[in-house]
């Protein structure tokens, strides 16, 4: 808990050492370090929030399918926050839940409920590139985007809509990861994701992601309303749209426990 | 008789649910109907060993499940189940598979959960038996590797905080496993009588207990039974007109159990262990034993850069009775067994899933294959096909009459 005290009322003072400094004692890394410091900082303090999510998956034909899920998240101050999911769409996974504590420095614990069984299931982490529910969507691309997890690389400035964006360039740690490197636009004024690249180990250009319908809670935190990817080389696409974002709601660390996962709902 | 009787009172259930459902969404309840109905049909290639044993079963299930609940999640659940089979009579039946109702709150740092009714618990980790879990009686009628469980009457309170988690159970009601009729198939030669049942004790209170604790990748089970076994033994008797039959003979048995799962990379280990003392032997006599399955499964996942994540699964089964150990999945013994699968995850719109597994006796000449796949048709519909292959059976083994029960099972599920 101190140490994120500390950092929280650090932070400012640090920003302004560094905007102080001449432009060019820091390296892209460093700045691009530094926007995503900041941009987690910016998140800090949420507590917890519960939201619906709704996929449509789209083929090339334009045939379509839909999931439905709902999420929980409750921020850990010194470790990855931990998260559940519990599907309502497609019916015949209906009530399966996924809880996961994520962590910054290790890999992420994963545990399934499957209702038809009533069987907890410890799963293993390291389908990261894996398609999350046949979506375009990769499990690490809905997992939370720890800091840690990438090293970054700063490019430049450009306009984004009507405001700036910064556009760095973060590599995965994780040899896992199914990419070699991301390219993230982020707006200068309240570090809001605008766009993601993926590139895949090959360098191709393998996804692009979109977000838009930007809302603010709790006069701080800013959340999509909907992300779009689309994937370049198959021609699918998945729109996943949030609603019912609910922030500081009385959800506590109980309610992301392996017992709790079997009443999960 | 006892069937009969649980027949009724899931209809009447299943009435109520229907009422309960219409009535509650006045009064600020949340509910929910889901559930699911499957149609089957079960192709034997080979005719039965036995008279009266077709070729061609078809049948369907329906199991909905009701759940209520108020706005600080207190909740009650109701799942009744009822299958119909043309070929058995004795597959046709009904049950409760869940009704109970939740209870929970906070209790210094951790919470306690409170679970009355009618409720089905899984323990264990591994994948070709379930040795650690036995709270629930298994519903054999349903699929010979007894995955299907009854529902149990329960009172199970759990608490569980940093330290981790332990669960008590009374179970009040003992619930008599069930078998294929005459003219089912995957029958022994002498048919299981449900209408005689005999007890140790005729006072059957059970009681279980479990703690459970993650401690980084090694999530642990330690767990604790006493009372009436879940499984029988099959006693050779006359039925009320003389013929002979298997009677089912339920001892007091108190077993412990050990299961273990280290999470490693795309690793799992996984250990279950059982020390079970109280329960007869395949001879009838009296033996105290240990039993375990110890194994592991490796996944490659997005083989050669497509979506496709392949496992690799393997188990060792041992009985220390050896030879005279009772029956553990139909038809191998698994005093000394092993089990090899793959399992192909598609990882497509439609979920696609194949799993291919064998179960081999080391010793006996006891083979059986599977191959399952499971594949949604659509957001509601969705398809399981599964061939089970009984390669070789020992003569030695008590599932050698079901040599000639290889078969194929198309299911339709509608989910809704």
């Amino acid at each position: 808990m101190i140490p994120i005290r500390l950092f929280v009322v650090l932070c400012p003072i640090v920003l302004i050492c560094v905007d102080a400094l001449p432009a060019h004692s820091e390296t892209a890394e460093e700045i691009g370090l530094k926007i995503a410091g900041d941009a987690r900082a910016r998140e800090e303090g949420f507590r917890n929030f519960t939201a619906q999510q709704t996929m449509v998956l789209r083929n090339k034909h334009g045939q379509e399918s839909q999931r439905s899920l709902r999420v929980k998240v409750i921020e850990v101050s010194t470790d990855g926050d931990k998260s559940l999911f519990v599907f309502d769409e497609p019916r015949d996974v209906k009530g399966t839940a996924l809880l996961i504590h994520a962590h910054r420095e290790s890999a992420d614990d994963q545990w399934l409920y499957l209702p038809a069984l009533k069987r907890v299931k410890r799963i293993s982490s390291s389908n990261q590139s894996g398609s999350f529910m046949g979506s375009e969507f990769a499990y690490e691309d809905l997992t939370p985007q720890e800091v840690e997890k990438f090293t970054y690389r700063y490019l430049r400035d450009e306009a984004c809509g009507d405001l700036t964006c910064t556009v760095t360039e973060r590599f995965p740690v994780d040899k896992k990861s199914g990419y070699s490197r991301q390219l993230v636009w982020r707006d200068k004024d309240e570090f809001r994701v605008w766009k993601v690249e993926y590139y895949d180990r090959k360098n191709a250009h393998l996804k692009t992601l979109t977000l838009e319908n930007y809302v603010q809670y709790l006069d701080r935190y800013w959340r999509a309303g909907e992300m779009t990817m689309v994937n370049h080389l198959t021609g699918k696409s998945t729109v996943l749209t949030w609603t019912d974002f609910k922030f500081q709601t009385d959800l506590d660390d109980r309610d992301f426990t392996r017992t709790g996962l079997r009443r999960a709902r | 008789m006892l069937r009969r009787t649980s027949f009724y009172i899931s209809a009447v259930w299943s009435l109520s649910l229907v009422f309960a459902t219409g009535a509650c969404s006045e009064i600020g309840i949340d509910r929910d109907l889901s559930g699911r109905v499957n149609i089957e049909s079960r192709w034997f290639p080979k005719a039965g060993a036995f008279s009266g044993q077709g070729s061609h079963a078809i049948g369907f299930f329906v199991l909905p499940k009701l759940y209520l609940a108020d706005a600080k999640g207190r909740s009650f659940t109701l799942s009744p189940f009822f299958r119909y089979d043309n070929a058995d009579p004795s597959r046709t039946h009904a049950d409760l598979r869940e009704a109970y109702v939740l209870l929970f709150g906070e209790i210094g740092d951790g919470e306690w959960e409170l679970r009355v009714g009618i409720d089905q618990v899984f323990w264990g980790v591994t994948e070709s038996q379930h040795l650690v879990d036995i709270v629930n009686q298994i519903d054999l009628v349903e699929h010979p590797n007894g995955e299907a469980k009854l529902g149990q009457p329960m009172v199970n309170i759990t608490w569980s905080s940093d330290w981790g988690g332990v669960e008590f159970f009374v179970l009040p009601y003992h619930r008599v496993r069930t078998f294929p009729g005459e003219s089912g198939r995957l029958r022994l030669s002498i048919v299981v009588d449900d209408e005689q049942v005999e007890y140790e004790r005729e006072t059957r209170l059970d009681f279980a207990a479990r703690y459970s604790q993650s401690f980084g990748a090694l999530d642990v089970g330690l767990s604790m039974f006493n009372g009436t076994s879940r499984e029988p033994f099959l006693m050779p008797n006359v039925d009320s007109s003389g013929m002979p039959v298997f009677v089912q003979h339920y001892d007091q048995i108190r077993q412990f159990g050990l299961d273990a799962q280290l999470t490693v990379g795309s690793w799992l280990f996984k250990l279950e262990a059982i020390q079970r003392a109280g329960a007869r032997n395949l001879l009838g006599m009296e033996e105290d034993y240990v039993a375990s399955v110890f194994g592991g499964e490796y996944t490659f996942y997005s083989v050669f850069g497509s979506a496709v994540d392949v496992s690799l699964l393997g188990e060792w089964n041992y009985d220390g009775r050896g030879q005279s150990a009772t029956p553990g999945r139909s038809p191998n013994t698994l005093e000394d067994d092993l089990f090899f699968a793959t399992r192909l995850a598609f990882n497509d719109v439609q979920s696609t899933e194949i799993i291919a597994s064998i179960l081999g006796d080391v010793a006996r000449a006891t083979r059986a294959l599977s191959v399952e796949l499971d594949r949604r048709i659509s957001d509601q519909l969705s398809l399981n096909i599964e061939a089970i292959h009984l390669l070789s059976i020992d003569k030695a083994d008590i599932h050698y009459d079901t040599q000639r029960d290889s078969f194929v099972d198309l299911s339709l599920i509608y989910n809704f």
